[in-house]
């Protein structure tokens, strides 16, 4: 445990070290987050209930939005992309090598970059969006608390993914393609561009069981206080299978990666 | 004498698959090792040697268990590798030349309190390698730099120390001298035997520059597709593959070429001539025929470039395949 707190530390101070991309990162959500904020005030205004959210749970959305998208690393980046490229160069046979949990040592990794890019990334454009709209806030500590086991969640499973997507890079050698599919899938799938409020019929439907809901649109409506009581705890609990799921797969995926590469040879 | 790595008839194949046609494939057996065989004792430095794609990194990846052997038997510090990975993995140091155990963007000093963790080295015994380490390697001034920021030489260094921090049993060293200058090549050489010497740490160094198994090592193994074409002291080396030492005479005149049964002369300059004669063979009759026929200002005998030796090994090396090779 004191060997994946330090990795997770040291992957802190790493993503730390480079200020001047932290800055440029956050100047870039909040153009984005104002540019987006305009086009949700212009959509309200045709239906100011779309959804069931009124223009400031929308625009509250919008900031939420920009600061989960680098803490969740929805499109890719964090720890998993360097296994990627570890995988590629042949570096992770030095991985091999230690005698510790391949999986543990990048969930912890990935925690440590999640908890640098929440506290940057996150916290100033949210900051920037609430002195330049009027947004909305979780009423209680309770609410406060609930929403961020729900971010923590969202970052494992949005690992899970990003570590499968990663992983693939043992048989195809190079996971661009497959990178480039996840990251439009969790760009649609997530909320990102539309909440999944707006999809119309069966494709909500669809889109609230996968697993990129996690990313957004359930922390989202539990900070907006969309959810209340039970559902607050199916929703925590949707992130949490979706959690066991994909770090489970991820698991059988490395065995399945580590009996090639050693049995078959890299 | 304890021995430290068991290999009794190793070998490794690998499938390739080749396109023929525009969906079938064919499967190929490449194979990469054949029927190795050694015993490394405690404490000794071997050097292993081959040209590119002879099988050593293939050997290696064996010895440390992330590739599991076709056929044959191997245990490192009693353990088998691809059964007890990270078992072993704690009684074992690697360092590839080309690849880096650091953390690219962390400060040398965070990357070695890492490795710590990992390999649970207890609290004194880090602080006492650190220590070593900093004074032999010349760490110091570096620890506190990012490693993205070290020269190639630097970051060698840190490597290095990085694989002997858990006092490993035995460490495997791929091309640790590749892009080095001469200074720091030196220094590392002179910074494994003291670490040798004073741990009787095993070292096994696969390299391409023969002067790092001259200064190391005691023994060189010597692979060539995938068979151990030669095994024993680097003398023995010398006297394999028809290798020759040059005789220099200064006559104190100016003469034709010598002519000396059991010796050739193969260049003539003034009054300086070089006589090739077979390494295994005595300088002193020559030595004494000349005298005999001229007056000699001066002599001196060269020894056989290992580099030559090695080079005539590699392209004998059908001569070798087909009968059983040299082992000493």
């Amino acid at each position: 445990m004191g060997l994946l707190y330090a990795v997770a530390h040291l992957s802190f101070r790493r993503y730390s070290t480079y200020r001047a991309a932290t800055l440029a990162g956050i100047f870039t959500n909040c153009v984005f987050g104002v540019i987006i904020c305009f086009t949700y005030i212009a959509v309200w205004e045709q239906n100011p209930t779309a959804g069931g959210y009124d223009v400031t749970d929308a625009l509250t959305y919008v900031w939420l939005g920009q600061a989960m998208l680098m803490t969740v690393a929805m499109w890719s980046g964090g720890a998993t992309d360097e296994l990627a490229g570890r995988i590629r160069s042949g570096d992770v046979a030095l991985d091999l090598h230690r005698p510790v949990s391949l999986l543990g040592w990048y969930l912890a990794s990935d925690l440590g970059r999640a908890v640098y890019h929440l506290l940057s990334r996150g916290v100033a454009p949210t900051i920037v969006g609430s002195l330049l709209f009027d947004l909305r806030y979780p009423p209680d500590v309770l609410t406060w608390l609930v929403f961020a086991l729900s971010v923590a969640l969202a970052v494992t499973v949005s690992f899970g993914v990003r570590m499968l997507v990663s992983a693939s890079a043992f048989w195809l050698l190079d996971d661009t393609g497959v990178k480039q599919l996840a990251a439009v899938c969790a760009t649609f799938f997530s909320g990102l561009t539309v909440p999944l409020v707006l999809f119309p019929g069966w494709t909500r439907e669809v889109a609230s069981l996968l697993p990129w809901a996690s990313y957004l649109q359930v922390p989202a409506d539990l900070w907006l206080g969309k959810l209340t009581g039970l559902d607050v705890l199916a929703a925590l609990g949707f992130q949490a299978i979706w959690t066991v799921i994909l770090l489970w797969a991820c698991h059988g995926a490395l065995i399945l990666a580590n009996r090639k590469v050693v049995v078959q040879g890299g | 004498m304890v021995s430290v790595i068991k290999v009794e008839g190793v070998g490794r194949d690998f499938t390739v698959r080749k396109k023929v046609g525009r969906l079938r494939r064919n499967a190929f057996v490449v194979t990469a090792v054949t029927d190795l065989s050694f015993v490394v004792q405690r404490g000794e430095m071997v050097g292993y040697i081959g040209p590119n794609g002879a099988g050593k990194s293939t050997t290696i990846k064996m010895l440390t268990g992330i590739l599991v052997p076709s056929t044959g038997e191997l245990t490192v510090a009693g353990l088998t590798p691809s059964v007890e990975r990270t078992e072993l993995a704690r009684k074992i140091g690697v360092v590839f030349g080309q690849r880096t155990t650091l953390w690219w963007d962390l400060p040398l000093r965070d990357s070695f309190e890492l490795l710590r963790r990992i390999y649970r080295v207890p609290d004194p015994r880090f602080r006492t390698n650190m220590r070593t380490f900093s004074d032999l390697l010349d760490l110091g001034p570096l620890l506190d730099t990012p490693v993205r920021q070290l020269s190639l030489g630097q970051r060698m260094r840190g490597d290095i120390a990085a694989a002997l921090l858990h006092d490993p049993e035995v460490v495997y060293l791929d091309e640790p001298t590749i892009g080095l200058d001469v200074v720091s090549k030196s220094n590392l050489r002179d910074f494994l035997r003291e670490t040798n010497r004073e741990r009787g740490t095993t070292v096994l160094l696969t390299t391409h520059d023969l002067d790092d198994i001259e200064q190391i090592c005691s023994r060189v193994m010597v692979i060539d597709h995938g068979r151990l074409v030669y095994d024993g002291g680097l003398t023995g080396l010398h006297q394999l593959g028809g290798a020759r030492r040059t005789l220099v005479v200064d006559l104190v005149e100016p003469a034709a070429a010598l002519e000396l049964p059991g010796a050739e002369t193969v260049r003539v300059e003034g009054p300086r001539q070089w006589l090739s004669f077979p390494a295994d063979a005595s300088a002193a009759p020559l030595i004494a025929d000349i005298a005999e026929r001229h007056e000699v200002a001066d002599l001196s005998i060269r020894e056989p470039d290992i580099e030559a030796v090695i080079k005539q090994l590699y392209t004998n090396t059908s001569a070798w395949s087909s009968p059983p090779p040299f082992v000493e």
